[in-house]
């Protein structure tokens, strides 16, 4: 039912694990399903995230949402992560089944939600 | 890559003879039951055989055998049969809330049709109350339905204590026993019993094939109106091939049931004990003795389950979880919730059901296997270890709810 795209990033994984001095941390739950999504960012003076990781307990395509989301926006300034949208991180792993679209909901939620906890850190 | 299968509380494979049988009754021997040329009498004779030995598997009389189509028509037909049948000396059902969906469906259908129903708690292990069957009972009552054994956690019921009461009381009880005929030592006459519902595709047999067994003297009305076959009670051409092939599965099953079922309970009891011993965090769910041969559940905290059962697939094994993400309707198994358990314990549920083909090297193999698989979920797992110290300043400000 998962794409061979979801199915390599929930097997391989990219980027897990936590940031112990994360500049940003953001986390989500679904309400409906119990799952939880986490990201931790690093981010240089530029504004520009240099490292980045998540701890997701959901099912296969909250993980493989996650460790997508960690693949588009490493690297990015935080105003281009700012528009990494769910749907372009489902369009990424060539699509999730209808059911599981709630999932992609979390990943980009959750990065959004670290820059905006770095923003409040750093009084931007 | 070998293919493990620990999924049989969802279907078994069909036995080999039992698909050659089959296959005979469909191509050479596919005579109308109901014709009266010889190819019609071949049909018949078969069928009429095939109800003695389904009766004998459940120690019933022959006439007291229906064939239907499965565990679910044999459900809809017992409760709704019975329920309009009775209507006039009562209105009200008694059943438990961790029946499967082809029982508690049908009676939210009966709710809606002027029928009560009360549906009974169950304790920590998935274990109906005989009190509570007796305090729930009004002179209103007519039926009461408790499955043989749950399908998710494996617990056997009090099926003899509830029927004794039922009987006591003058109120029709039925029994889901999809999972435990076959499976399990059932008596309907020792046991009080007056209709079971039973299935093939749980017993090595084929999908599609069921029986309901009616104590003779119970006041029921078909659900399926048509032709006058098995005796008025089910319109509907036999399923010949169906209906041989779960005769031949009953005699195997009552034939193998004392070696099959030690052989499994010795497999399950190798998993539990292991698992208990050497995986952190994990809890048993259902009875720690009264629980069917071939059943293990365990919730494992902090891993979801479809994660699991995927990681599983991949190294060749198939199993089950109650959890949310693998329900397609995203809640979680309302089996393990009536039980007790919290949202996040029934997400990490896994269930192995072994079957007769199970050896203990794929025992072993998945005790080998689990452990690591559910290192690295924990190790993801932003509720485990330290990380889940490692809040965020503002946790879970945007929980969505859909
Ligand atoms: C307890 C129970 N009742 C009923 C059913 C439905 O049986 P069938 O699949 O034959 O319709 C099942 C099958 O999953 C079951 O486990
Ligand atoms: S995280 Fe629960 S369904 Fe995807």
């Amino acid at each position: 039912m998962y794409t061979e795209k979801v199915m390599d990033h929930f097997s391989n994984p990219r980027n897990v694990g936590d940031i112990k001095d994360a500049d940003g941390v953001g986390e989500v739950g679904n309400a409906k399903c119990g799952d939880i999504m986490r990201i931790y960012l690093k981010v240089d003076d530029n504004d520009v995230i240099t490292d980045v990781k998540f701890k997701t307990f959901g099912c296969g395509a909250a993980i493989a949402t996650s460790s997508m989301v960690t693949e588009m926006v490493k690297g990015k300034t935080l105003d281009e992560a700012l528009e990494v949208t769910n749907a372009a991180v489902a369009e990424a792993l060539g699509g999730l089944p209808p059911v599981k679209m709630h999932c992609s909901n979390l990943a980009a939620d959750a990065m959004h939600e670290a820059i905006k906890d770095y923003k409040a850190k750093k009084g931007k | 890559m070998k293919r493990i299968y620990f999924d049989h509380s969802a279907t078994t494979p069909v036995d080999k003879d039992v698909a050659k049988l089959v296959l005979e009754y469909m191509t050479d021997k596919f005579g109308n039951a109901s014709s009266i040329h010889s190819f019609g009498r071949e049909a018949r004779r078969a069928v009429e055989e095939s109800r003695e030995k389904v009766a004998a598997l459940l120690g019933a009389e022959n006439n007291e055998i229906f064939f239907t189509s499965g565990g679910t028509e044999g459900d809809n037909f017992a409760i709704k049969g019975v329920a309009y049948a009775n209507r006039k000396k009562g209105n009200h059902i008694i059943t438990s809330s961790i029946e499967h969906h082809a029982v508690l469906h049908t009676c939210e259908y009966l709710a809606k049709n002027g029928f009560e129903i009360t549906y009974l708690p169950v304790d920590e292990y998935g274990m109906v109350n005989v009190e509570d069957v007796k305090n729930a009972i009004t002179d209103k009552t007519i039926l009461i339905s408790v499955m043989y054994a749950n399908n998710e956690v494996g617990t056997i019921q009090p099926i003899k204590e509830i029927g004794a009461l039922a009987k006591a009381r003058g109120i029709y009880f039925h029994t889901d026993a999809v999972q435990a005929a076959g499976n399990y030592p059932i008596n309907v006459k020792d046991e009080n019993i007056d209709l079971l519902t039973m299935s093939g595709h749980k017993l090595y047999g084929p999908k599609g094939t069921g029986a309901l067994y009616i104590r003779r003297g119970v006041r029921i009305e078909p659900v399926q109106h048509g032709g006058a076959h098995e005796r008025n009670m089910r319109a509907g051409t036999e399923n010949a091939p169906g209906i041989v092939g779960l005769g031949l599965a009953c005699e195997i099953a009552k034939r193998e049931m004392n070696e099959k079922n030690s052989r499994i309970a010795a497999l399950r009891d190798k998993i539990i004990r292991e698992v208990t011993a050497k995986i952190p965090h994990a809890k048993l769910n259902g009875h720690p003795t009264l629980r069917l041969p071939g059943n293990v559940n365990f919730s494992f905290l902090y891993v979801e389950g479809e994660s699991l059962l995927l990681n599983l697939d991949m190294k060749g094994i198939a199993a089950s979880s109650g959890s949310a993400c693998t329900s397609g309707s995203l809640d979680p198994s309302h089996v393990l919730l009536a039980m007790g358990l919290t949202h996040e314990v029934a997400h990490g549920s896994l269930r192995v059901t072994l079957g007769r083909g199970n050896t203990e090297e794929e025992v072993d193999y998945l005790l080998e296997v689990l452990p690591e698989i559910l290192d690295r979920l924990r190790a993801m797992s932003p509720l485990y270890g330290e990380s889940a110290n490692l809040k965020p300043a503002n946790p879970c400000s945007t929980c969505h709810v859909h």
